[in-house]
């Protein structure tokens, strides 16, 4: 048989690997076609609402419903008392903790869930809100969390003992009532006498100012119970659906295949949307008393000031070093503040996360780290907002640690980098904190950067431009952010990655349909990273069927196989991975049907591309597709009938993408504004499935970095009260406020990853922060700057410079 | 965010609005935009029982520029004036401020009207108007009536319109000399940190007139007469832009919030005030 067309124009239609396919849900994304969850109309379906409390902390006297039942629509007003019953009035936490659903007693934090209308739509719901008539006492406030481990005030009674002591925690002893854990990492003595004995010691305590995701789309859910066949599906903006179908099971006792939870179409996640809330609790026990779907929906205030939040961790370094520079020990203290319930969507065995891979990129011998987790009068949360476990936080107190250091070495900071990178031949490498980093080229992608940013260059211009500075001619400085970053993700080996309990692999199904086109089922959802484009392009590469002809189906699990869900840059290097070993699967049976088919040995047909050859004549072939039509339609002896695999893949360790980014900043001294001139952005995230999607993704990642480094919190007065609860204060940069990015990459494959793929969503949030702030502080380094914290809004800019008195 | 309940009404001329306005008092508020208003129902911070629309009315959407002035009809959005080449020859520092103001969104619906009456501190027309000592004309049951702009701030929210009275029209003098409209804001559709509204003129290297309004500075739009004073008859040399930021800080009183604390607001009005006033004496 002779072929019309090249191999390399089979290659180029099945749209594999490598690729900058199009995304397939643009179409429906960019005309408004797209169905989330509110999206979600059923017959007879009511709308449900909170009453939440204004007070940060307060024992709740009296809840009278009278008046609000009084509002035609209004059918019901839920509180902790109707819900104490079924056991459902607090809800187990990801983090081994409790959280109460309804305010049992009192309350904890301002916004807090008081009490639950259900009416016949979202108006008359409000309406009720407005009258049920909640009586409080203000109890003292506590919104520091070194006030918390001092204070006499008790935030979470339900914790302490009859007699006065304090029980442990999940994740061990605790030393005060308003203390969750203490957690270690590393060796501590060692540590500290590397520190006691190095040359150079530089210090630094800096703040990781709380934030929050801010998904364009808030959290909701409709519940819906059948009563006749007994069972209850629930939709949601659910990035772990699974996790969420075991866990109501777990705490409502109705059978898990009784429960059918999807997740339709999410507008952005971004770590909000983990874990589990009061609503969707509330959700399904009005629909169970009702016998009616509900709906809730999250509106934007609920979501910035209730739903889970970011950060807020209180960060001591300790960093020791040779005259030279050479790094030679890491200490790390961090109080993390997590509000009033410790719900922070970790890991089991990592109450801190990944803060451990705090050594970042550099071969570091000795390190220590402990956190202390403490509670306090805030909205719970803690989520990896845009980034893998509390990696964000490592990365920034590193990086930081870093500039810290080379001020006190006088030496240069890329200089400084560059001298203690783990080499290219050190991997796997075993960082000191734990971890074995499974590949990287570290030198190579810092060098790559610094010559394509003219790094010299920058340097000479702002050494001049401090001298303009000095003689009048100016009042702009100018910034140099530099961030080398590696990321910890593809959470992860069952053996020490689970979150209650659940084990943390991925999975992927494929069912090839009789004409050579496919549909692929994941345990993962995509909240806009573009899964049904890329993953068909894992496969097509995998078994030579075209990616157009390849369905992606998620978020139904009645439907995919079980799998923990995206968030973590988790899914490509998990499912990703399934997805691949999966199609490896059908194409194994492909070769023997191929081989049938050709009458020749298995052993003597290979791949190639999108057909089996016959080994050392490849006019003789049968295309995927012709074996898909045999694989159903053709008795083969001793082979079933159909073409269908399944993969759980429980990857053998994490993977470790890094990065190295620049950014030139201008700043005005008088107003505090920055102008960013320039950010470069290099990303290594080993094979790259889909360069237009990285790009994507790197753009997004870079502006929610902008975001936080710049003025994006969660901010709060001494009585408690969120500062910045709407968008007006809530800051979300617009392509007005966003540069101009200039991305690149270097690419260093996974070693134990099928196709060699690392994830590359939040890189460059990871790395982004720390660069954003880096050119912020650079600027001011030469007037005697060490450290600033974030945001570096306005007037914190405006205060650095008025600190160091270069406004007269 | 849902408004408790209300009854809408779109009537069909002024004299509706009126009756509309005299039968239901207080309980009644005038929509024009509604980009202020409806926030703040679905807050919850205004009641509004009786909610009448202007979209009908008509006679308010006319931009006239000629011999006699220029008088812009209450209910012309911020986009018609960027959009107005008449108006922007005639009186460009309105579509430089339009501009600054939130976004090209916002900007369809927000009115001229509804920016002035609104009596919002963070509002930027009513420190523009001030500058540019135009004034406004209400009407009530009792007939029309004109009110200079800088009379008409008493304190937030609070103006000398009376509440059955609605703003039709704003009327100026076409300004002569340099304008400039300084505004910092922390991102796109934010209010303002600190902004000036600078309008100048000079004769040679002398400055013959001055006007000058700030905003949100203070719970009112500021007009500094003082901060005009100190550049007439100078060469708007370094003393004379040090004694105008120091008369205009005698009159502002900002508080502080999330831009920031006072001192800093201080700050940059001080920085601001000079570069709107620099930029205007270079276009004079
Ligand atoms: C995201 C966002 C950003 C914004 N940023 C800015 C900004 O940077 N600068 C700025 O100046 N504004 C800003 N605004 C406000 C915007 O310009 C408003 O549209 C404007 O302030 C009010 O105009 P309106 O026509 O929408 O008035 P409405 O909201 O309809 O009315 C506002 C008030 O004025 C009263 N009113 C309206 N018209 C009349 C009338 N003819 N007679 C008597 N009373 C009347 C109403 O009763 C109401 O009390 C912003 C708004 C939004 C939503």
């Amino acid at each position: 048989m002779k072929d019309e067309i090249t191999r390399e124009e089979r290659v180029d239609n099945l749209k594999g690997m490598g690729c900058s396919r199009k995304r397939v849900e643009d179409a429906r994304f960019t005309q408004g076609k797209g169905n989330y969850v509110d999206d979600l109309k059923l017959d007879g379906m009511l709308f449900g609402d909170f009453v939440r409390t204004p007070y940060a902390h307060a024992r709740i006297v009296s809840i009278n419903t009278e008046e609000a039942l009084k509002v035609p629509g209004v059918l019901a007003v839920l509180t902790a008392a109707d819900l104490e019953p079924l056991g459902l009035h607090w809800m187990p936490t990801l983090a081994g903790d409790k959280q109460m659903v309804l305010a049992d007693g009192k309350v904890l934090f301002q916004g807090q869930e008081v009490a639950f209308v259900v009416a016949e739509d979202r108006f008359a719901a409000a309406d009720g809100i407005e009258l049920v008539e909640v009586e409080y006492e203000e109890l003292p406030v506590i919104v520091d969390p070194f006030e918390a481990l001092q204070s006499d005030v008790v935030l979470r009674e339900d914790l302490v003992a009859e007699d006065g002591s304090i029980p442990d925690g999940a994740h061990g002893p605790r030393k005060h009532p308003n203390h969750i854990f203490t957690w270690e990492a590393g060796d501590k003595e060692p540590t500290e006498q590397v520190i006691n004995e190095a040359e150079v010691v530089a210090e630094e305590s800096m703040y990781y100012h709380r934030t929050h995701p801010c998904p364009l789309e808030t959290c909701g859910c409709v519940a819906s119970m059948d009563k006749v066949n007994g069972k209850l599906t629930l939709w949601g903006t659910f990035q772990a659906p699974h996790a969420i179908r075991t866990v109501v099971s777990l705490i409502s006792g109705i059978e898990e295949h009784n429960i059918r939870v999807i997740s339709p179409d999410i507008g952005g996640g971004f770590g909000n949307k983990v874990g589990a809330y009061p609503g969707y609790v509330c959700s399904v026990v009005a629909s169970i008393v009702t016998g009616k779907p509900v709906k809730w929906i999250e509106d934007r205030m609920d979501n910035l000031m209730t739903t889970a939040f970011a950060r807020d961790y209180h960060m001591t370094g300790k960093i020791a070093a040779t005259k030279e520079g050479k790094i030679t020990g890491l200490q790390c203290h961090v109080t993390a503040d997590h509000g009033g319930f410790d719900a922070c969507a970790d890991p089991t065995k990592f109450p801190a996360g990944f803060m451990n891979i705090c050594t970042g990129s550099y071969d570091i011998p000795t390190a220590f780290l402990e956190v202390d987790g403490v509670y306090t009068n805030k909205a719970p949360g803690g989520v990896s907002y845009r980034c893998s476990f509390r990696v964000t936080e490592a990365v920034y107190f590193i990086e930081r640690m870093i500039e810290v250091l080379a001020i006190k070495l006088n030496m240069d900071a890329a200089e400084l980098r560059r001298i203690n990178f783990i080499r290219k031949e050190q991997f796997p490498y075993t960082a000191a904190l734990g971890w074995e980093y499974d590949s990287g080229d570290y030198h190579t992608a810092w060098d790559k950067a610094l010559k394509a940013v003219d790094y010299d260059g920058l340097r000479a211009e702002q050494a001049q431009r401090v001298e303009a500075f000095k003689a009048g001619k100016t009042r702009k400085l100018m910034g140099i952010g530099l961030s080398f970053f590696t990321e910890i993700v593809g959470a992860g080996p069952v053996k020490n990655c689970d979150i209650l309990g659940l084990g943390m692999f991925d999975s992927c199904e494929i069912r090839i349909h009789p004409t050579g086109s496919a549909i692929a089922r994941l345990g993962t959802i995509s909240q806009g990273q573009g899964h049904a484009t890329t993953f068909a392009q894992i496969l097509a590469s995998e078994i030579g069927l075209p990616a157009d002809s390849i369905t992606i189906e998620e978020g139904d699990t009645d439907t995919a196989p079980y799998g923990l869900g995206t968030y973590g840059s988790r899914s490509t290097p998990v499912a990703g991975a399934a997805t691949a070993m999966a199609g490896r699967k059908i194409r194994a049976k492909a070769q023997m049907i191929a081989a049938y088919l050709l009458e020749v040995h298995d052993n003597d047909v290979e791949f190639d591309v999108d057909r089996f050859v016959v080994k050392g004549a490849p006019e003789q072939f049968k295309t995927m597709k012709e074996i898909a039509f045999a694989a159903y339609n053709q008795a083969i002896p001793g082979i079933e009938p159909g073409l269908e695999a399944v993969s759980y893949y429980d990857p053998p360790n994490m993977t470790y993408p890094f990065g190295a980014y620049v950014c030139v900043m201008d700043i005005d001294v008088d107003t505090g504004v920055p102008e960013i001139r320039r950010f470069y952005a290099l990303d290594d995230c080993g094979t790259r499935i889909n360069p237009m999607i990285i790009e994507g993704q790197v753009h997004g990642g870079l502006t929610e970095a902008l975001a936080v480094a710049l003025g994006q919190e969660i901010a709060y007065d001494d009585m408690g009260n969120c500062k910045t609860g709407t968008l007006m204060d809530f800051f979300l940069p617009t392509a007005w406020e966003v540069p101009n990015y200039e991305t690149d990459f270097t690419v260093t494959p996974s070693p134990h990853h099928p196709i060699g793929a690392k994830g590359v969503g939040e890189s460059p949030h990871v790395g982004g922060v720390p660069c954003f702030s880096n050119a912020v502080q650079d600027a001011f380094r030469p007037f005697g700057n060490t450290h600033t914290n974030m945001p570096h809004d306005h007037w914190r800019i405006w205060k650095t410079a008025n600190d160091l008195g270069l406004h007269g | 965010m849902i408004p408790a309940a209300f009854e809408y009404y779109r009537p069909k001329d002024m004299a509706g609005v009126l009756s509309l306005l005299e039968e239901h008092g207080d309980d009644a508020r005038v929509m024009a935009g509604g980009h202020s208003l409806i926030p703040m129902m679905k807050l919850r911070m205004a009641d509004v029982p009786h909610l009448i629309d202007l979209q009908d009315v008509g006679g308010m959407s006319e931009i006239s520029v000629g011999a006699d002035g220029i008088r812009i009809g209450a209910m012309v959005t911020q986009s018609d004036i960027i959009d107005h080449e008449a108006l922007a020859a005639a009186a460009p520092i309105l579509r430089e401020a339009a501009l600054q103001i939130a976004d090209p969104q916002v900007r369809y619906m927000g009115t001229v009207g509804g920016n002035v009456a609104n009596g919002d501190p963070g509002n930027d027309m009513p420190g523009l108007m001030q500058c540019l000592d135009a004034t406004f004309t209400l009407v009530g049951a009792d007939g029309s009536r004109d009110v200079p702009a800088r009379d008409f701030y008493e304190a937030a929210y609070m103006t000398a319109r009376e509440d059955d009275e609605v703003l039709t029209a704003v009327s100026l003098a076409a300004p002569t000399g340099g304008y400039a409209y300084e505004k910092q804001k922390r991102k796109i559709g934010d209010y303002a940190t600190a902004a000036a509204a600078v309008q100048i003129t000079r004769e040679g290297d002398t400055c013959t007139s001055a006007s000058i309004a700030m905003t949100n500075l203070s719970d009112t739009p500021i007009f500094s007469e003082a901060a005009g004073a100190a550049l007439v008859g100078t060469a708007l040399d370094d003393g004379a832009l040090t004694a105008a930021s120091a008369a205009m800080l005698g009159d502002i009183d900002p508080t502080e919030d999330n831009r920031g604390p006072v001192a800093f607001k201080r700050h940059v009005a001080g920085v601001i005030l000079r570069r709107a006033i620099e930029r205007a004496w270079s276009r004079a």
